[in-house]
């Protein structure tokens, strides 16, 4: 196959199906759709993907707020007014009034890029309907130029999503997409040993023997993740906690459990 | 396919994926591939399992394949190492040889697939051939071993629990709300209108003057009402995660909820345990057809309780109009209500008194696609 083909970085650990998933997407030049509880990395996953195509990555954090035209790009009128009231800036030359936002950067840099779309569901609902056109065409216009932005290298584009809010049919049926399952304990091993390489593997089989259990609790209602994973065995490392101390004991619990209410709760059951 | 929307756009796609080589010529691959390209929604990912696992168990393997298949297993005979742990188990029944006369002879013999009994090659059984039985000195074909087969991978159903129709939280209702509304421009001023701006900076001859415009708002206004107790006591979680949900919305321009005990009569109530009653006819009095009304509740009771003056369960007071009577009242106050109903679909038809107001409010089933529907349909103008 003719094309960069993504297989995971020393720092990133991807499974089989994820990594297929990246490489269709590169090669059908479709925007990836990645979902998953949080903590799964799915915005590490781009960063990933950049290191390992050795392509730059560009980032627009979706927010509450954003709108779709921020992401082709602003022109600052305020700025042009009050510049052609009070003086300074070229005010005859309305481009220089005109920045692009990340999707425009994209489609406008000389090479490939990755174009990482953050928490798609933040936005408003028709957020996404916004940007069909311009992720199909990989183009738009700048109305106050006429100026054609067009994507020479049409960029790899992610998208996360918490899945906060359905997102709609017209944009998911041009996605690929793909859910980021909870890692197996076997996996979350290779995870571990990426981030704590010198850890002793009975230390680390214990650990996530009542890392699993906890996550199984009904009455755990923040779920730890991956990420509070490395913090309690960062924790533990640095306690000097051996193999003897995790047996019938359940150290810097509050490192996993976030919530005051799943805090307590388990507390009593376990210490 | 079952449920899962998929359009031409994708298959489309999955071919292209397909003649691109994607698929590798595995179906494991085939697997992640298809379904990346199809679903969409985590929710569907079971439905897919179950669709691919039973259009793949059964597939026959075309004769070029079977005689790679026997050419496989030939090599393997020929090099016994590979049969881990064959060597080392007593009371073998047939020697290697043996073996593999039986199985070329059994090979040819066979027509089709086998799963169980005892002599054909296939899966299950205890004859000496095929994989996921119980001979103790047999030949495994193909099955798992290292890899896992897709159908497997499908059959595992990983899925299962993230089925829309199944899970439930305050979140998932909180997205199901927050599309219920229909935005028109209201509220404080907020934005800069930049036309307006331009227009009224230029008739005052360059003397910038800003005009700002107001925000566009959500116009929803939505009453909640909910069936405690009673038959409702199993759902009472359920629908607290609702409720909870609701109340979080901040998107509503008027929120108001109340319960209600099988039917609503002349009281509702503010509170779950039912002591605090308002009038029903001044909740009504407040609200106009703005308003959309969801009530959630299973609609099954006695007859009378919908039908009878006087027979609402509460005996400590007395209702001179019927619950239907009620009911419609809210309705015409409220043309656009639905009912979420969270006994399974398949008894409304049994319940009298649920079909009776099935008929006069649309209703879905509380689930969260129920949920989607329902609001689809408060949705429309």
């Amino acid at each position: 196959m003719s094309f960069d083909k993504f297989q995971g970085t020393q720092d990133y650990i991807v499974s089989a199906e994820l990594r297929d998933a990246v490489n269709v997407a590169i090669s059908l030049e479709r925007p990836l759709l990645i979902r998953g509880e949080p903590g799964t990395g799915k915005t590490l996953l781009s960063k990933s993907i950049a290191k390992a195509l050795d392509k730059p990555i560009v980032n627009w954090h979706v927010k509450s707020t954003t709108r779709a035209q921020e992401g082709l790009y602003i022109y600052d009128t305020v700025q042009r007014l009050n510049d052609s009231r009070f003086g300074g800036g070229d005010v005859e030359n309305v481009a220089h009034y005109i920045k692009l936002g990340p999707l425009g950067q994209a489609f406008d840099a000389k090479e490939r890029v990755i174009l990482l779309i953050d928490e798609i569901d933040k936005a408003d609902i028709e957020f996404p309907n916004d940007l069909l056109n311009e992720l199909d065409e990989m183009s738009f216009r700048i109305r106050e130029t006429g100026r054609l932005v067009k994507a020479v290298e049409r960029p790899i584009i992610i998208i996360t999503s918490n899945a906060e809010k359905e997102l709609p049919d017209a944009f998911l049926r041009r996605c690929i997409f793909h859910y980021i399952s909870f890692p197996s304990s076997e996996m979350m091993k290779e995870i571990i040993k990426v981030h704590f390489p010198k850890i002793e593997e009975e230390l680390m089989t214990q650990a996530l023997l009542k890392f699993y259990w906890l996550r199984e609790q009904p009455e755990v209602r923040k779920k730890p993740s991956t990420s509070e994973l490395m913090d309690w065995l960062g924790a533990l490392q640095r306690a000097g906690m051996s193999t003897e101390n995790l047996k019938g004991n359940f150290p810097f619990l509050g490192v996993l459990l976030k919530k005051e209410a799943d805090l307590v709760g388990i507390e009593k059951r376990v210490n | 396919m079952r449920g899962i929307p998929v359009s031409l756009t994708e298959l489309l796609l999955l071919i292209e994926a397909l003649q691109k080589g994607h698929a590798d010529s595995n179906l494991v691959v085939f697997y992640g591939l298809a379904r990346s390209i199809l679903v969409k929604k985590v929710e569907h990912f079971d439905i897919y399992d179950r669709v691919f696992a039973e259009f793949f168990k059964d597939i026959e393997f075309p004769a070029e394949m079977m005689t790679q298949i026997q050419d496989d297993l030939l090599d393997w005979l020929k090099d016994p190492k590979t049969f881990e742990g064959l060597e080392n188990r007593e009371g073998q029944e047939h020697d290697l040889d043996e073996l593999r006369r039986m199985f070329e002879e059994r090979l040819n013999e066979q027509k089709e697939r086998h799963d169980g009994g005892n002599k054909w090659v296939g899966t299950g059984g205890t004859s000496p051939f095929g994989h996921g039985g119980k001979n103790p000195a047999g030949i495994r074909i193909g099955g798992p071993g290292g890899g896992r087969s897709a159908v497997q991978i499908a059959m595992d159903r990983r899925f299962n629990n993230l089925r829309s129709d199944l899970v439930l939280d305050v979140r998932q209702f909180s997205s199901a709300l927050r599309r219920l509304r229909i935005l028109s421009k209201d509220g404080q001023v907020e934005e800069l209108d930049v036309d307006e701006t331009i227009d009224k900076t230029a008739q005052n001859a360059g003397e910038i003057e800003l005009v700002f415009s107001k925000p566009r708002k959500n116009q929803v206004k939505l009453l909640l009402l909910c069936d405690v107790g009673g038959s409702m006591n199993p759902y009472s979680r359920t629908t607290s995660l609702l409720f909870s949900a609701a109340h979080q919305a901040q998107h509503f321009k008027q929120f108001k909820s109340y319960y209600f005990h099988n039917c609503p009569y002349g009281k509702l109530y503010s509170d779950m345990s039912r002591r605090e009653a308002v009038n029903t006819e001044d909740v009504l009095k407040n609200l106009d057809s703005s308003w959309r009304c969801i009530i959630v509740g299973d609609a099954a009771m006695a007859p009378y309780e919908l039908m009878d003056a006087g027979g609402m369960l509460d005996f400590s007071s007395m209702n001179r109009d019927t619950g239907l009577i009620w009911l419609q009242r809210i309705l015409e106050k409220v043309p656009r209500s639905v009912w979420l109903n969270p006994d399974p679909v398949r008894y409304w038809n049994s319940s009298y008194t649920a079909r009776i107001i099935s008929q006069l409010y649309p209703m879905f089933p509380f689930t969260l696609s129920g949920i989607d529907d329902a609001i689809a349909e408060l949705r429309k103008r």
